[in-house]
């Protein structure tokens, strides 16, 4: 009865999709209604086969259903490297334009492979560790399994066929040109059928915990999970123009619309980047230091002041435009504000670390996990700074601002997620320990070192050329032209791209570590020995 | 008045005091009397479950006909 319902469903889809695929009116639409028919043409087949056999269950009782983690924590790691590995080479475009090769044009072009390196390193990279950190935290705090069933496995493949359909969308020039937000409408369709299965699992999971509190980091990976649902579907209000077409037009115009996506794209910071990741911070920092969060009340108030505070500071992007000054200047007031609970968060995770501190000297994971709260700290006093008008005045539109954000990109972000993997890879495929600590302590130096550079060359590059865009001489002239800017600032897209090199390698040798450890690194010993081995 | 003052009124005025009121309300709420107990059981919990507790689901599941026998006899 349910395969019979099931191949009717996916019949439904092939046809569809076959039909969009014969009635395209552009190249990734195409491509996508190709993909799809693939994609249900397969599955069909795999039910057909299976018609009648009895579902296996999806895990074991008894333990905790970590299918989708292990294959979420793969994932992190493959698209961490494809993502950096875009980053670098986009990188060397910009000091090499000849890198943009004109056989692979309009593919290669640096326009094209831009959002390709931020959507994959914030939404595949940083989604990924997201979802599966959140699904591997949420139960071992509620101490129950994850609710819904398989329907965690349709979050995962879900959301990772949402990134190809992205990725490729981007390739073939499909893109509503939104900053962070690029995806065209049926992609942003599927995006939220997917965001509000993964609310359910979530928070059906809460709601049978066993444990009597909602432990902090579950507030912070709801809060993340309610507030992109918000932002996603209130900046991507489009009306496509054929069902059969990639092209959309958005609903909001003009100065209202920047408005909005400037809403969603700090938020996306402050909720995508900052809420979720906290949350992962306020588990993987007390496991990993084997000590309790050095302050719960703390934890409570850092969580409500960063709500509260991080939705108001979007428009502090948008400084100088036709955007009215009482707005802007609302924005960089709570941008100011939002210092102290970012600053109260940082402290919180370091001081968790009081009375175990000489665990620096021995633990490298540890290591990262403070390193990549002291990159928090750094970027969330950065910020606020820059978001001061007069100081925004010199830093906008330069090469500041991506400092700025690979700080917290690659410091915060990247450095947990490492700690984070580095932490989950043992648990899950339960071997006593990473494969190699030493490789552990290699990626450390690579990746700080390449953040330093990163960092430092932004900072003397954005600095250097707002400072030529408004000098002026004696009688009021431009003394730089535009091109005058981008010959002084080759040396330090070298360098950053240098920086990413080192980022990049780091990364490489954790896959190589994660993939040992699976392979090669002894078992441990079992917690529950008589539990037969599945 | 057009949506956009009322709505900006409203938004400046009650909306305003009242999330206000909220914040200021969490974190007296943080430092209410016996909260500290509370809390430092709440910061223990990553260091409890390494298994999922018992969710009275198992195949051969004892439990639920032991807890319904106790509830019989009144002995809970």
């Amino acid at each position: 009865m349910w395969d019979g319902f099931r191949l009717i469903l996916l019949g439904i889809v092939i046809l569809i999709s076959a039909m969009a695929a014969n009635w395209a009116r552009d190249v990734a639409y195409q491509v996508h209604a190709l993909l799809i028919l693939l994609i249900a043409s397969g599955m069909f087949y795999w039910v057909l086969r299976n018609t009648g056999e009895e579902a296996r269950p999806s895990a074991p009782l008894g333990h905790y259903m970590d299918g989708p983690v292990r294959a979420g924590v793969i994932a992190t790691a493959f698209w961490g490297v494809a993502g950096f590995l875009v980053g670098t080479f986009i990188a060397f475009q910009l000091a090499f334009p000849v890198l943009n090769i004109d056989w692979a044009q309009p593919y290669a072009n640096f326009g094209r492979l831009r959002p390709l390196h931020t959507s994959a390193v914030i939404f595949a990279f940083g989604g990924n560790a997201l979802i599966c950190t959140s699904f591997y935290v949420v139960q071992r705090t509620s101490a129950t399994r994850l609710w819904g069933g398989n329907l965690a496995w349709f979050v995962f493949w879900g959301y990772n066929l949402f990134i190809v359909m992205a990725a490729t969308g981007y390739l073939l020039g499909a893109t509503q040109s939104k900053e962070y937000a690029e995806p065209e409408w049926y992609v942003d369709i599927w995006l939220t059928i997917v965001w509000l299965s993964y609310l359910a699992v979530f928070l059906g999971t809460i709601i049978k915990r066993k444990e009597r509190h909602i432990y902090v980091a579950n507030w912070f990976f709801l809060a993340f999970i309610v507030t992109v649902a918000m932002l996603h579907v209130v900046n991507n209000l489009s009306v496509p123009v054929s069902i059969w077409g990639s092209k959309s037009v958005q609903l909001f115009a003009g100065v209202q619309d920047a408005m909005t996506q400037w809403w969603y794209g700090h938020n996306a910071v402050g909720f995508f980047l900052t809420a979720g990741f906290l949350g992962m911070m306020y588990y993987f920092v007390p496991k990993q230091a084997g000590r309790p969060v050095f302050s719960y009340k703390l934890s409570i108030i850092h969580f409500w002041a960063l709500i509260f505070l991080y939705i108001w500071a979007g428009p502090h992007h948008l400084h100088y435009t036709a955007l009215p000054d009482w707005a802007a200047t609302l924005g960089m007031v709570f941008s100011i504000i939002l210092w102290m609970p970012s600053w109260g968060g940082m402290i919180n995770g370091l001081m968790t670390l009081q009375g175990a501190w000489d665990k620096l000297r021995t633990d490298p994971i540890i290591r990262m996990m403070v390193i990549s709260l002291a990159f928090y700290g750094m970027s969330t006093f950065e910020g606020p700074v820059m978001s001061i008008r007069a100081v925004n005045s010199l830093s906008h539109y330069t090469d500041w601002t991506i400092g700025h954000v690979h700080s917290g990109a690659l410091g915060w972000n990247g450095m947990i997620t490492f700690g984070a993997l580095y932490f989950l890879t043992p648990k899950l495929w339960n071997r006593a320990s990473m494969y190699s600590i030493s490789a552990i302590n290699w990626h450390f130096w690579l990746a700080t070192i390449g953040i330093v550079l990163y960092a430092a060359s932004m900072w003397v590059s954005g600095i250097m050329e707002g400072l030529m865009w408004r000098e002026v001489d004696a009688q009021g002239f431009l003394v730089n032209s535009f091109a005058d800017t981008v010959a002084a600032k080759f040396p330090m897209y070298v360098v950053r791209g240098l920086g990413g090199v080192m980022y990049l390698s780091g990364a490489l040798i954790m896959v190589w570590n994660m993939w040992m450890t699976i392979r090669r690194a002894p078992e441990a010993v079992s917690r529950n020995a008589a539990v037969p081995a599945e | 008045m057009d949506m956009y003052s009322t709505l900006r009124e409203i938004a400046d005025s009650w909306v305003l005091l009242g999330l206000t009121l909220f914040f200021i309300g969490t974190v007296f709420w943080a430092f209410r009397p016996g909260s500290r107990d509370l809390h430092s059981d709440a910061s223990a919990i990553p260091f409890r479950d390494d298994e999922p507790r018992c969710q009275n689901a198992c195949p051969d599941c004892t439990c639920k006909g032991a807890i319904a026998a106790l509830e019989e006899r009144h002995d809970v």
